[in-house]
């Protein structure tokens, strides 16, 4: 695989300056019920040129958070606190008329429907062009050879003619490379792609997956990559972020984080996924329960209800007191160190070969 | 059970001792397509289902994977006689049910149940878990010793829910629990076969493995057999002991499961097995075979001729368009591995020395990287 390997031409990652960096994020719905916490405090870095995965069951506030990045929730029924830095502009306090200008145009999605994400009125080619001769006040002529130069891109067959078709005329994979095309229409600095493929089949899945990886080379962007498989993320991602009941649990480089994972989330996300090799003898190994409510979160930990090792943690800590994440490869756990290693070592691994 | 699982292939192979439960021959189903004014007629057919054989033996479990639109899932309804087969014969216990009437098929209906996908959908808002789990038994009029109640809230139990739950509304469980309910509704009449049909996509990925361990236990212990349908390959791996794969309404290569994940023959088994996404535990997993396929599965109103795999075929020859390759157990294959390819591949799944890429906006952008 060519494309694991970094490109020369992409600026390396310098430190600290990141790209865009969100601090203590947190979003919160109203609702008849209650106040829904569908981001509790995230904080996460990316760097021009690299990938970071964000997985998490649905309802972890994975989607919520890259919709606040992009300024789409509704401001009406949401309050978001925190930070968010894209390129030294601060995105929260932002007006619609300032995030406008960079939605579509340095930060763009992917979304996961095609079919609803793209308007069934237009065609394909002038949803491509609008935003291009909006951001860069280009003629429709020189939209028109954009379009159709990033449709080919994608590998639209015969792009010149595809331009005049409409969405229904595509078929799942194509609308999805369009969508991915449209995307890519202001050569953007950030692209998120929240779950871009789950619609789609394998076979197809894979094509996008490498499409987006080669992209990502010539262009240089940087990628929010949102996902609920763990495999889609082991071949894209550089970086990673476990997401729970709307907090990161562990982060790290995609080889840390799957190989040596070390929060027991993780590590029950890994046990009960089959593989392929796997041992089918080898029982699959559930996480107990289910996603907690966000309207009324557990105390301390979220995951403690579910957790089978809160007996290895001294006193109540667990059920009392939030475990933090610290900075880099970490993970939001009162295990010790040590602790989590040799449970790693000892019980989860012979479970994953 | 499991202690046999070393030694599938005896085990998956029809013509053993395994006695036959159900038997499916050339089973068709088109759905027309109506258009024309002012008179409606007939203008075409989707072609969903295109002659399938496939067997299921006494407590077997079979899988059956294929892409969106392969057929799987309508494969899946003809058996439980959902839908009508426009050709074919689908023989159960011996009986041929093709074109059974509804009074005939009701001695037979109580024995084959359905897993349906969508937890949400396929549960009844407005009864309470108690009633919807009895009505399959009101509706047959099976009255197990001890009552109806006692017996749904065995099933509660028997499936991981709380029998307290028993008036309780399906609103008020999670989609794992829910899926349990309908789990359990299809157990109330002791089935001897069980179609589920995509029974865990729709879960969280922490929840399918509580509901695919259920479901290999109930077939593990009560020695029901299974139709598991799911585009899932692992999944289908973990569950089945023979697989079929499907392609265009056509059942392309089927064999126990040793056969189609470690020696696959037919292209499209091999191209679905490498664009599944792995986890890389080390770096070995990176030896795993690239084939990337281009476009998308053809329409099945016009699908192509001969062959149907043919148009997205990296060993495509003027013989695949004019002859469709027949199911057969080729040269080189084990007892009860089917293939149906005029050139199949080498049964391995390891890395060949070129990657497999048609599509061109691949090539293109990997030869400029």
């Amino acid at each position: 695989m060519t494309t694991l390997t970094k490109p020369e031409g992409a600026p390396a990652p310098t430190g600290p300056d990141s790209f865009l960096s969100v601090r203590d994020l947190k979003v919160r719905f109203s609702t008849e019920d209650g106040i829904v916490k569908a981001v509790d405090g995230l904080s996460f870095d990316v760097e021009r040129g690299r990938t970071l995965g964000i997985v998490g069951e649905s309802g972890s506030g994975k989607s919520v958070t890259n919709l606040t990045i992009l300024g789409l929730h509704n401001p009406r029924t949401s309050t978001v606190d925190g930070e968010i830095v894209l390129d030294g502009k601060e995105l929260v306090t932002a007006t619609e008329k300032e995030l406008e200008r960079l939605r579509g145009n340095k930060m763009a999605m992917i979304f996961q429907d095609p079919l609803t994400a793209l308007s069934p009125y237009y065609t394909v080619g002038r949803q491509l062009s609008e935003p291009f001769m909006k951001h860069t006040g280009a003629s429709k002529k020189e939209a028109r050879d954009r379009a159709v130069h990033m449709l080919e891109k994608v590998g639209i067959p015969q792009p010149r003619t595809r331009f005049d078709d409409y969405p229904h005329q595509f078929s799942g994979g194509m609308r999805q490379r369009a969508m991915i095309a449209m995307a890519l229409m202001c050569d953007p600095d950030l692209l998120i792609a929240d779950e871009p493929t789950t619609a789609l089949d394998v076979t197809v899945q894979a094509q996008i997956l490498d499409l987006l990886k080669d992209l990502q080379q010539e262009f240089g962007s940087a990628i929010i990559f949102i996902t609920h498989d763990l495999g889609v993320i082991s071949t894209m991602a550089d970086d990673l972020l476990v997401m729970y009941a709307g907090r990161a649990v562990e982060r790290g480089s995609v080889k840390e984080v799957l190989r040596t994972p070390k929060h027991p989330y993780t590590w029950g996300l890994l046990s009960s996924m089959p593989r392929l090799d796997g041992d089918i003898n080898e029982e699959l190994t559930p996480i107990p329960g289910s996603p907690p409510s966000l309207l009324n979160p557990p105390s301390g930990c979220p995951f403690h209800p579910r957790c089978a090792f809160t007996g290895e943690v001294p006193g109540s800590r667990c059920t009392d007191v939030r475990p933090p994440l610290a900075d880099g490869r970490a993970s939001a756990c009162h295990l010790s160190a040590e602790q989590k290693q040799t449970i790693f070592i000892d019980k989860i691994q012979p479970r994953l070969r | 059970m499991s202690d046999n699982l070393t030694l599938p292939a005896q085990q998956g192979s029809p013509g053993t001792s395994t006695e036959e439960l159900l038997k499916v021959e050339g089973l068709t189903k088109h759905f027309p397509i109506h258009g024309g004014f002012p008179i409606k007629r007939k203008v075409g057919a989707v072609q969903a289902v295109d002659g399938i054989d496939l067997t299921i033996g006494v407590g077997e479990s079979v899988g059956m994977v294929g892409e969106s639109g392969c057929g799987k899932s309508t494969a899946g309804r003809l058996i439980t006689r959902l839908l009508e087969p426009t050709g074919g014969r689908i023989t159960y216990s011996g009986q041929d049910i093709t074109h059974a009437s509804r009074r005939q098929l009701a001695p037979v209906r109580s024995e084959i149940q359905m897993i349906f996908q969508d937890p949400y959908s396929s549960l009844n808002p407005r009864q309470t878990v108690g009633s919807i789990i009895k009505s399959p038994m009101e509706v047959n009029g099976i009255e197990p010793a001890g009552g109806r109640e006692k017996r749904v809230r065995e099933l509660l139990e028997l499936v991981g829910l709380n029998p307290e739950h028993y008036n309780r509304f399906p609103h008020e469980f999670s989609g794992g629990q829910r899926q349990r309910i309908g789990v359990a509704r299809a157990l109330a009449l002791r089935p001897k076969l069980i179609v589920a049909d995509e029974p865990v996509s729709a879960l969280d990925v922490s929840i399918q493995a509580q509901v695919v361990n259920l479901l290999k236990k109930v077939q593990e212990e009560m020695g029901i057999a299974f139709l598991f349908i799911a585009h899932d390959l692992a999944i289908v791996r973990h569950f089945s002991q023979r697989v079929a794969v499907m392609y265009l309404g056509k059942i392309v290569e089927v064999g126990d499961r040793e056969s189609i994940y470690h020696r696959p023959r037919h292209p499209y088994t091999h191209a679905l097995l490498s664009a599944v996404p792995e986890v890389a535990m080390d770096d070995e997993t990176e030896t795993r075979e690239r084939i990337r396929l281009a476009g998308d599965v053809p329409s099945p109103i016009h699908p192509p001729s001969g062959c149907r795999f043919r148009t997205r075929c990296w060993k495509a020859q003027d013989t695949c368009a004019s002859e469709e390759p027949p199911l057969l157990q080729i040269s080189g294959n084990r007892e009860g591995h089917l293939t149906a390819c005029h050139f199949p591949e080498e049964p391995t799944t390891e890395a060949r020395g070129e990657d497999v890429v048609l599509d061109p906006a691949l090539v293109a952008l990997e030869e400029e990287n």
